[in-house]
């Protein structure tokens, strides 16, 4: 079991031991499904108009991890990436810089140089990403590569393999073990990669899992499988970063990524948020996207809103 | 509530509704003065602004009604099923076409959120028509016995508090099965079953199937004892319902009663804890808690209540109460100044007896009828906001240590119409719903509500169901 | 009571009321004097007072609980094993009805055969009606969603007073087969066949109160009964109209079920569903199902 020193809150004897850490795990309260994702509807219809939409579409913007996720990365992509981030939307420069970009660990160099002197952070996916298959010494390997090449943020992914057959110790030390690499510098966020877990009772789970470990944001998953972010598992985990901070007074952020495309969907992202975790989270130091196409969609919607015209494809950069 | 993301206001716009200044009675298929031309008001009780003057119906005018409504019996009732079940199917897809219209209506005359008139009570209204139409010609198939047959002129009395719904749950059984009807909507929401009229006319209803009086409760009291009525069917307080009771006592009316509540909401300690708050908060805050199914009781197992009571009142910190038109509101207005008065002194009595109230920060509106979410702990099955029923956004909070408790004190209630449960156990859930003497048991969910689903109480709720196959025995001669 | 051997002197019943599985007298020590359709004397029935039909209310609602319990295979062969204790006191039966209601002894003997092929009837309903009066609704969400009858409760039956037998128990039986606990108002003047049925019931499995009999003024008794908050519904067939009206009126003081007088022309012919039904409430229970459909909740 754990062999570093768990955090220090309210909450920290529950990983003494793996029986200890199980029994908090499954003694959670359980999730209906259907009433989770009714809620998550129901939010949905919000109505977020005029000064509103205005104030939450800046908000979106300046939460995306724009990222960039290919076999077929280069270091020319990644610097469009980068200058996009800084600055969004050429045209007008009241339009807020991205949170980050989010790049493979051997591309964190070229992200570093092409934001540098912004607000941008860059992160880099680690430890085996997508699928997380590799022994933990390469895992952290991949850590201390993006990390020593001056990644501000970590997207690990968890072990999934391991959490579903229930050895909840394996996948809580690799957390704490990849914390440990990220050092004092990097932000470490946690991927349950939510569709393979498939149950909102094992999100919630993975959730206190990767809290309790030393995760600074919860993320929904990798972009990569067939579910990614959706409002209900993006619900489920704001209530848990929600109860988090109500029982250990720490705060820890959330990121869904994956699947989030239009400006519409990224709204009700953040009605979620304020309605659940409440405007602390209102905030790109709690709250994410994960996300490529949506930063356009979220411009074209800004253009509107100043000009009153619908905006084309042509008036937002290609990158 | 107070953040940095303030919603602005978002309302539905009101110019898809036309009002006219004044309505008439609707019937033999036409808009008619009051024999002794009175009239009354109808108000938007989130403004008090008057939306029209609608004609008073008298006994004069329940004589006519009931005579359309026996001519047009003969006809109606001898229409092969098929044909009555198309003029339902052509009514249920006019309200399907009108449904904003009619959302925006509602909401200005009952005061509700347009949230819950566009995505509950207008829905639902079609979808009742559409199930019944289906039944028109398949009553051979019911399980009544071949060709059962209709009862006749059918009376109805409706409330205030879901007016389009409630025309919907009595006039579509009534039709499909043959009989004709005379219905009387709430004196404070006559507008949508006024629309309804026209809706009749645009489907091409034969006159006199569909007759439909405004008026106070002499009118009501008229129609349900008016010798040559069949079926008696009204939906609305407990008193009201037993005074119907004995009018019909002797005679060989056929009735069907859908009273009052005082629904207990069970929460144990393995429930799944945020859908039990959002249950919690769609049991006694949904159409501020004006629903005779409101789960106003909610029971919680003692070693949970803190955790619960904290979550609950953060969540209703996030309620938005104001302007019903506006999209995002949560909490519309009472009702009217009646019912306000009501549940004040009901709250007040609360507080007298000593139970502690609590409400979230909340800014009422300055014209209309506001109440404030409200919720009271500290409160025993002694306490009169235990016992009766408060018809608003009030929740009792009483607590539990045993099943067999929270059966016993969920049963200890002369009404016994809906009840919730939530646990994740699953045999729990049946030994309790099994257990509760009330006709609708909800578990993990509440206030739901379906045309194929059966509803109606126990004891002094009332008595026959409505929706489903059983709806339809209210209105056969079986 | 005739004389059947003239070589000794035969030994009298006393009718005494069932309530609670016991056979008291009335608490008011009165008794009425039943006669045969041509008046002659036949015994003394109690006369039942209005704390006679309290108790009876008493040992009904405290029955409930156990016979709305059980399972509806165990009360159906509950009522079956009254139609077999039925068959062996054929004869007394045939006797008594033949007195009550001047009939031949064949015609009494046909009678009290429906009674008891009316018992096995409604023995057999017990575990089916739920299956036919019940069922799943599929509402249009992700909601499992049953319906199911459930007894009413405590349920006065005012028996039929022309038919002291076979129309007794076909009101009787169909209100218990479902779950209910009866008190029973036999027919006024004549109440020794229901007397003796409580008898019958003691000795058949039927759980103390959940049928109590009693005997007296229709009227007297019926009027608490009417009016009583723990008595969930009322059968009027054996009241006339003026009686039924004021029944129904106090009736409607908690909202009893009531279930006005009908016409029978012919007791035999087979029952509907329809007295079993008059006494079931119906209970809708939902579940969601885990998946959700187009609809969300309210808030």
């Amino acid at each position: 079991m754990p062999t570093t020193a768990s955090p220090a809150h309210a909450l920290a004897d529950v990983a003494a031991s793996e029986s200890t850490l199980r029994r908090f795990l499954h003694g959670l309260p359980g999730v209906d499904a259907v009433g989770l994702e009714a809620r998550a509807a129901a939010l949905g219809t919000r109505s977020i108009k005029t000064t509103a939409k205005a104030f939450a579409i800046d908000l979106a913007i300046s939460m995306v991890d724009l990222t960039t996720l290919e076999g077929a990365d280069t270091p020319g992509k990644v610097r469009a990436l980068g200058a996009k981030a800084v600055r969004p939307d050429p045209t007008d420069r009241t339009t807020p810089a991205t949170a980050a970009v989010c790049v493979y660990p051997d591309m964190v160099a070229t992200a570093k140089e092409a934001v540098a002197g912004s607000s941008v952070k860059v992160a880099s996916v680690a430890t085996a990403f997508p699928a997380g298959r590799a022994a933990l010494s390469v895992k952290l390997a991949d850590v201390r590569d993006a990390v020593a090449a001056g990644a501000d943020e970590i997207d690990m992914v968890i072990d999934r393999g391991a959490f579903l057959s229930g050895d909840y110790g394996k996948v809580y030390d690799e957390i704490v073990a990849v914390r440990e690499a990220c050092g004092t510098s990097a932000r470490l966020k946690v991927i349950f990669e939510t569709g393979e877990l498939s149950t909102y009772d094992n999100i919630r789970r993975a959730s206190w899992l990767g809290m309790l470990a030393g995760a600074d944001f919860i993320k929904t998953s990798t972009g990569k499988v067939a579910v990614n972010a959706t409002p209900a598992n993006t619900l489920l985990m704001l209530e848990a970063v929600r109860d988090f901070r109500a029982q250990t007074g720490v705060q820890i952020g959330v990121k869904p990524a994956g699947g989030i495309r239009t400006t519409k969907d990224a709204i009700k992202f953040l009605v979620l948020v304020n309605e659940t975790a409440g405007e602390d989270w209102l905030d790109n130091h709690w709250f994410r996207f994960g996300a490529s196409s949506l930063l356009n969609d979220l411009l074209m919607q800004r253009q509107k809103l100043a000009t009153g015209r619908y905006s084309g494809p042509d008036y937002v950069t290609v990158d | 509530m107070a953040s940095a993301f303030e919603y602005a206001p978002a309302p539905e716009s009101r110019s898809v509704v036309d009002i006219a200044p004044s309505y008439g009675l609707f019937i033999d298929g036409e808009f008619t003065e009051a024999a002794d031309g009175r009239v009354f008001k109808t108000v938007s009780p989130s403004t008090e602004e008057v939306l029209s003057e609608i004609a008073q119906a008298g006994s004069e005018d329940v004589e006519r009604a009931v005579k359309a409504a026996r001519r047009a019996f003969e006809k109606w009732s001898a229409l092969p099923g098929s044909e009555r079940a198309k003029y339902l199917f052509r009514i249920a897809r006019i309200i399907q076409e009108r449904s904003r219209e009619l959302a925006v209506l509602e909401t200005l005359d009952n005061g509700k959120p347009i949230k819950e008139t566009r995505d509950a009570d207008l829905p639902l209204v079609a979808a009742h028509f559409f199930y019944y139409a289906g039944w028109a010609d398949k009553l051979d198939h019911a399980g009544f016995g071949a060709s059962p047959k209709p009862l006749g002129v059918a009376g109805q009395v409706i409330p205030w508090n879901f007016p389009l719904l409630m025309l919907a749950w009595k006039i579509a059984p009534a039709l499909a099965t043959g009989n004709t009807v005379v219905l009387k909507p709430a004196e404070t929401t006559p507008l949508t079953a006024l629309f309804f009229a026209d809706i009749c006319r645009q489907a091409g209803l034969p006159r006199g199937v569909v007759n439909i009086l405004p008026g106070y409760g002499d009118t009501g009291a008229a129609l349900v004892g008016h010798p040559d009525v069949n079926k008696v069917a009204f939906t609305g307080s407990t008193a009201v319902g037993k005074e119907i009771a004995r009018t019909v006592a002797g005679t060989r009316k056929k009735l069907t009663l859908e009273l009052g509540g005082k629904g207990a909401n069970i929460v144990f300690d393995d429930a799944p804890i945020d859908q039990a708050v959002e249950g919690i908060v769609s049991g006694i805050f949904f159409n501020q808690g004006q629903v005779c199914c409101a789960g106003s009781r909610l029971l919680i197992q003692e070693s949970i209540q803190d955790e619960l009571l904290d979550s609950l009142k953060r969540r209703l910190s996030t309620l938005r109460l104001g302007d019903p038109l506006d999209k995002n509101t949560d909490i519309g207005a009472i009702n009217s100044e009646e019912q306000l008065t009501r549940i004040t002194s009901l709250v007040e009595q609360g507080e007298a007896e000593g139970a502690e109230r609590w409400s979230p920060a909340c800014e009422l509106p300055s014209a209309g009828y506001w109440f404030a979410p409200t919720l009271f702990t500290n409160v025993t099955q002694a306490h009169t906001i235990a016992r009766d029923e408060i018809f608003g956004p009030v929740l009792s909070v009483l607590t539990f240590r045993t099943p067999d408790e929270a059966v016993a004190k969920a049963n200890n209630s002369q009404y016994g119409l809906s009840a919730g449960i939530w646990t994740e156990k699953g045999s729990r859930i049946l030994a309790v719903a099994n257990k509760l003497r009330a006709g609708v048991v909800w578990s993990n969910t509440f206030n739901k509500f379906d045309p194929t689903s059966p509803f109606g109480g126990y004891k002094e709720s009332g008595f026959g169901r409505e929706g489903g196959r059983h709806g339809l025995e209210a209105y056969l001669d079986v | 009571m005739s004389e059947r051997n003239n070589e000794r002197l035969s030994v009298f019943k006393t009718y005494k009321l069932y309530v609670g599985g016991k056979f008291p007298r009335s608490e008011s020590g009165r008794v009425y004097e039943v006669t045969d359709s041509k008046g002659k004397w036949l015994a003394n029935a109690p006369q039942s007072s209005r704390k006679d039909a309290r108790d009876a209310v008493v040992a009904a609602r405290k029955a409930f609980g156990g016979w709305s319990g059980a399972t509806a295979y165990n009360r159906g062969q509950i009522l079956y094993r009254v139609a077999e204790m039925l068959e062996g006191r054929k004869a007394q039966f045939a006797r008594e009805v033949a007195d009550a209601e001047g009939l031949s002894k064949s015609r009494a003997a046909e009678q009290v055969d429906a009674a008891i092929d009316r018992w096995v009837w409604y023995a057999g309903w017990t575990d089916k009606i739920a299956q036919v009066v019940g069922g799943g609704n599929p509402v249009a969400g992700p909601y499992f969603n049953l319906s199911s009858p459930e007894p009413t409760g405590v349920v006065t039956v005012l028996a039929p007073q022309e038919s002291s037998f076979l129309g007794l128990v076909s009101v009787l039986a169909p209100v218990i087969a479902t779950g209910n606990t009866a008190i029973v108002v036999a027919s006024e003047k004549a109440p020794l066949p229901a007397l003796s049925l409580g008898e019958v019931l003691a000795t058949s499995d039927v759980p103390g109160g959940v049928v109590n009999v009693l005997s007296g003024r229709t009227a007297e008794i019926a009027t608490p009964l009417a009016a009583h908050q723990d008595v969930n519904a009322i059968d009027l067939a054996g009241a006339d109209d003026v009686l039924a009206k004021e029944l129904e009126i106090a009736a409607a003081d908690n909202l009893k079920r009531v279930l006005r007088p009908q016409p029978v022309d012919d007791w035999s012919a087979t029952p509907g569903t329809d007295r079993m039904t008059a006494f079931l409430e119906t209970k809708t229970v939902w579940h969601p199902t885990g998946s959700l459909g187009a609809s969300g909740s309210a808030y």
